[in-house]
């Protein structure tokens, strides 16, 4: 048996739109995943120092705010810093596409904007992983 | 001496969690894998944490307690880590895990390490890994190591393997002292919660409580009965200083020993068990091409079969 997918899910700043990010949790499940689900109002210490702790093979942002750009420059600073570069950074939530390029840059393996079926996250994630290893 | 186990010992969070996640991966079978080799070396340095098993069913307050244990412990100096367990699901393996979400407080206290395991089909209240799991954080240097168990019902008793102290959480509205009195998860009480006290009804569950525990044979421990409300710290003082009156009563008194012995006796069998059971495929598919024929047309019967296996090992 491969070893479990560890991922996982937070919701950085002060937007308290968690649907999105509550709809991808379940459908990594679904696809046989481990989602560590953090809730609402995390900082990126919180989210790095998660993602370290659990293991994580990956951390899936959701960001509806607009504060994509520090937040994603910042978690993936931070996990830098804390030499866990290795964990995978990508995102979801209301991100325009002209930005994308940006964070695709920053270090972020994808960014999936609204009406993205889970099933391309997923499979997305699974190679990304498989890649990393 | 191993980089992993030198980085466990150290207190490195991304090598205890690199430990923990190697031990979920392997579960403890073959005897040959580098999880058992890693358990080996680490078992040697374990023995100084207090392992806290929190228990009880869903929505009882079990992470919002966690939280507020972390609390506690933490203003005494005290490095503590915790075990989350949630589900896994029996559909697709995967699990939601997400016990974390009460304690994100703590989570960049360099002090405290979580960590969310999923069941992967144990059916106990806790996984496989967990025991490991623990050990680890012992050996890292943690001075609390809390479990928290899945929001178990009425027979979900392996956290009693595991733990030093295990606390059962109870609230008021889930029926009367009969559910209390079924078999087994009153057993397996160090320490009773009543939680969520400012809710009517929670004296009645802690006086049906105690009541309850006239009854119990062995009275070299009498589990005390703490109410709190987790939400608000009420009580938790409280129940620090139970557990550790039960701390001592382990380790200063006969009886406590003697539980102690009695479960380091259950941990060897739990574990004999389990590589057993990665044998029998490996002993019976060496049988199989000779004894399936016979079976099949009645000449031999399983019971015979399994004697010979048994006889022969």
């Amino acid at each position: 048996m491969p070893d479990k997918i560890r991922v996982v899910i937070a919701k950085p700043g002060l937007d308290g739109h968690d649907r999105g990010a509550k709809v991808i949790a379940r459908a990594l499940r679904d696809a046989g995943m481990e989602v560590i689900y953090t809730g609402l109002r995390q900082t990126p210490e919180q989210i790095v120092a998660t993602a370290i702790q659990e293991d994580a093979d990956a951390v899936g942002i959701s960001i509806l705010s607009g504060a994509h750009h520090f937040y994603f420059e910042k978690v993936i600073g931070l996990l830098k810093e804390k030499g866990a570069e290795d964990i995978i950074v990508f995102g979801g939530g209301v991100i325009p596409e002209e930005d994308v390029p940006d964070l695709i840059n920053m270090g972020a393996g994808a960014v999936f904007g609204p009406g993205t079926p889970t099933g391309t996250t997923i499979e997305w994630l699974k190679e990304a992983v498989e890649t990393n290893k | 001496m191993p980089e992993l186990l030198k980085k466990v010992l150290n207190g490195d969070v991304r090598g205890i969690a690199r430990a923990i996640s190697m031990i979920e991966d392997q579960i403890i079978k073959t005897g040959t894998s580098e999880a058992e080799t890693l358990m080996q070396d680490i078992y040697p340095h374990t023995g100084k944490a207090w392992v806290i098993g929190v228990t009880g069913s869903p929505g009882a307050g079990k992470s919002t307690l966690t939280d507020k244990l972390i609390e506690q412990y933490r203003a005494e100096g005290k490095k503590v880590g915790v075990i989350a367990i949630d589900p896994s699901s029996p559909f697709s393996g995967g699990a939601i895990l997400a016990d974390r979400i009460r304690m994100q407080r703590h989570t960049d206290d360099p002090h405290v390490y979580i960590r969310s395991m999923g069941t992967r089909g144990s059916l106990g209240g806790v996984s496989n890994g967990t025991r490991e799991a623990a050990l680890i954080l012992d050996a890292s240097g943690k001075d609390v190591v809390i479990i928290e168990t899945v929001g178990v019902g009425q027979s979900e008793v392996e956290i009693m393997k595991i733990a030093d102290t295990v606390c059962v959480i109870l609230v008021p509205g889930l029926g009367d002292d009969i559910q209390i009195m079924k078999a087994g998860i009153m057993e397996i009480a160090d320490v009773f919660v009543v939680n969520k006290a400012d809710k009517e009804g929670a004296d009645k569950v802690a006086r049906e409580t105690r009541a309850m525990l006239d009854l119990l044979k062995d009275k070299s421990w009498i589990p005390p009965v703490v109410l709190t409300i987790a939400e608000d710290g009420s009580g938790l003082p409280e129940l620090v200083s139970k557990i550790e009156l039960h701390k001592k009563f382990m380790n200063d008194t006969k009886a406590g020993l003697l539980r102690i012995e009695k479960r380091t006796n259950t941990e060897v069998e739990t574990l004999l068990l389990s590589r057993l059971s990665g044998r029998v495929e490996q002993l019976w598919g060496t049988y199989k091409s000779d004894k399936i024929k016979d079976l099949l047309l009645r000449k031999t019967n399983p019971y015979a079969v399994v004697e010979e296996i048994i006889t022969n090992l």
